[in-house]
């Protein structure tokens, strides 16, 4: 009998991802692989409406592009959904329950949503594998951070993600000498430490010569499946080259989505965007 | 103790020859006849002893800046309040023997005609006592400075000006007699300590060899925090703080603890120092001694600890040799060296050391 509860118990609707915990006054939406959501999101910056209506369904263990003309309200999507920007209307949820309005940076980004900003921020005095170290999640008080030592299994954790990131050659060299795309492998590594469900990942290509691209689109490929990837990017190329669900962004507003090919096709799209 | 000092050279070098200087001082001074070119004058011991605390306290402020990239220009302050607490429990020891006999009351309380010791000296006769509070006195001072200057988020030139702030009001409140402090005079005439003669060569020994085991305690410490995951995150503050915070570290708290401990390390180094040179007075809260040691750590190079303590040893050799044969010299060599520290040799000594050491591999490679 306790067995079958225990069963019943994983199989409920409403708690379909068991880190994710419920809150009042939300019904489950009925969609059963829906990691990120948004609905009828509004915000508008002194007048000008720079999210209209947006409405966005992400699945678990998708690899999503978004993308847009410049001021599409990308970067500002993703201050909504982390936390850093509050919306006028509409809803944000994480999960089949939590609801990520009312909730502070630090406890979305606990709740397991990492976010990899514009610009590639790593601690340059430090080695690689410092820098991995640090943003490993765990108890980060000054006392336990003074007695920290690395466990076999986070020890195991960190080689996993430089050999993902591709940086196990140089790990013990300095971050501060790293070529700009090892910098953003190297933070999106960092985000990996914290073991988040979604990454949140704004133009990663920004800056890199072709070959780095090509390494970051493998990163990325490998990465989904485990996690929840969302691309932000620019370089059309290189949406190509992921070649997963695309999502073009114009005013706010969901202007098409589907694969690269269908959203080439769209008309309003080939007018906002790729016709230019 | 041999992990936290893995690949540190300068400093495994530095605990060497410290603990040489421990064995060979005492015996140079009292075994080896004054007639000897061999022998080394007890003033020359209590100098060196002196330099030792100069050290400590240099370890204390390159913690924080070159670690944890706070410009504290107030450590003196947290050095001269450890003094008072040695130099209030050194004024107990003398008892009846001050001018005016009173077993009770320092001189110049009596002086001033107060006719009962007031609340915040008592318990100073006790050297268990009079210690605590020369680790708690800067340690609380430095906590509660702390505590609202990094919740605040006060950094860089902003902080470094209210640390000159911190020093120079304590400057000036303990030029007042009625602080209770002995006022411009200070602190002095002390006779012994723990019932030893401080005039004596053995006191004088002891007192030297102490120094040097606080600057060995003084250097593992904070090597420990240097070499933990704690000190890369203060590295990793000192490059970029929000970064820091982004990953779900306290910074201020980190600040904090590092910051109070630093503290409490140049308030040990005041201790040692006061009952060495005999004397302290509101001198020591001069905002001109805390740049000064600030210039101690740039010269021998910061962000290594062992440098620190090279560089205080060295600038006070040089001040030391200046003061005697060119007094007027001394300001504008410390100013220029300073000067040229800064656009010459960013790393200091050490850093100057690390690259002849690359050339001379360089050559023979
Ligand atoms: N904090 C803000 N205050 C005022 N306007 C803003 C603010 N943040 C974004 N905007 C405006 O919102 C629009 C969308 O910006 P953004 O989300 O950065 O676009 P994208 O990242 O797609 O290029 C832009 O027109 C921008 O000027
Ligand atoms: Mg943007």
């Amino acid at each position: 009998m306790k067995q079958l509860d225990t069963l019943r118990e994983i199989m409920r609707p409403d708690e379909v991802f068991p880190f994710v915990h419920s809150q009042k006054g939300l019904e489950p939406i009925t969609d059963r692989g829906v990691i990120l959501s948004l609905e009828g999101v509004n915000k508008s910056f002194d007048g000008f409406k720079a999210i209209n209506d947006l409405n966005m369904a992400i699945d678990a263990g998708e690899l999503r592009c978004i993308i847009g003309p410049n001021g599409a309200g990308k970067t500002t999507m993703m201050d909504i959904i982390t936390g850093k920007t509050v919306p006028d209307t509409g809803r944000v949820r994480f999960g089949q329950t939590m609801n990520l309005l009312g909730m502070s940076e630090p406890e979305i980004a606990q709740a397991g949503i990492g976010r990899k900003f514009q610009k590639p921020t790593v601690f340059e005095c430090l080695t690689v594998a410092e820098n991995l170290e640090l943003a490993m999640h765990g108890d980060k008080s000054v006392w336990a951070t003074f007695r920290a030592t690395l466990s076999g299994e986070q020890q195991d954790h960190l080689d996993k993600v430089l050999t993902t990131i591709g940086l196990q050659e140089g790990a013990k060299g300095q971050a501060g000498s790293l070529s700009h795309g090892q910098k953003q492998w190297l933070e999106i590594g960092m985000l990996l430490m914290q073991r988040p469900h979604v990454l949140l990942v704004d133009e990663p290509a920004a800056g890199m010569t072709h070959q780095e691209m090509d390494k970051t689109t493998e990163l990325l490929n490998a990465l989904a499946g485990d996690h929840t990837v969302v691309v932000v990017e620019h370089d059309m190329d290189f949406v190509r080259s992921i070649a997963r669900r695309v999502t073009v962004l114009h005013q706010g507003h969901v202007l098409a989505e589907g694969t690269m090919d269908d959203v080439q096709q769209d008309q309003r799209v080939i007018e906002v965007y790729l016709g230019e | 103790m041999f992990r936290i000092l893995k690949g540190d050279y300068g400093g495994q070098i530095l605990i060497a020859i410290v603990i040489a200087a421990c064995a060979l001082v005492p015996y140079l001074n009292l075994y080896v006849p004054a007639s000897s070119p061999f022998h080394l004058s007890t003033f020359t011991v209590t100098l060196l002893g002196k330099y030792l605390t100069y050290a400590l306290l240099a370890l204390s402020v390159d913690l924080v800046w070159g670690y944890l990239g706070i410009l504290s220009l107030g450590h003196g302050a947290f050095f001269a309040l450890g003094g008072y607490a040695m130099g209030m429990y050194l004024m107990r020891q003398i008892g009846d023997r001050g001018v005016y006999g009173n077993p009770e009351l320092p001189d110049f309380m009596v002086f001033l005609n107060w006719d009962a010791l007031p609340w915040f000296w008592q318990g100073f006769d006790m050297f268990w006592f009079a210690m605590l509070m020369v680790l708690f006195v800067p340690g609380l001072l430095a906590y509660v400075f702390g505590y609202l200057a990094f919740r605040s988020r006060v950094t860089g030139v902003y902080l470094s000006i209210i640390t000159q702030a911190l020093t120079y009001a304590l400057l000036l409140a303990f030029f007042r007699n009625e602080m209770g402090f002995g006022g411009n005079n200070g602190l002095t005439d002390f006779k012994d300590i723990l019932g030893f003669n401080l005039q004596s060569d053995a006191t004088r020994i002891g007192l030297f060899i102490a120094s040097g085991i606080a600057l060995i305690l003084g250097y593992l410490s904070c090597r420990a925090i240097v070499a933990s995951r704690l000190g890369r995150v203060a590295m990793a503050v000192r490059d970029s703080e929000d970064r820091v915070r982004f990953i779900g570290y306290r910074v201020d708290k980190v600040k904090l603890a590092i910051f109070t401990f630093s503290a409490v390390l140049a308030g040990v180094a005041g201790a040692l120092y006061v009952p060495q040179v005999g004397i302290i007075n509101p001198g020591e809260f001069s905002p001109l001694n805390s740049i000064e040691l600030v210039i101690w750590v740039a010269v021998g190079g910061r962000g290594t600890l062992y440098g620190a303590a090279l560089g205080a040893i060295v600038v006070n050799y040089a001040k030391t040799y200046l003061t005697g044969a060119l007094p007027e010299v001394w300001l504008f060599a410390l100013g220029s060296l300073f000067v040229l520290v800064t656009l010459y040799l960013p790393q200091g000594i050490v850093g100057l050391m690390r690259r002849r050491q690359k050339e001379i591999g360089h050559e023979t490679a």
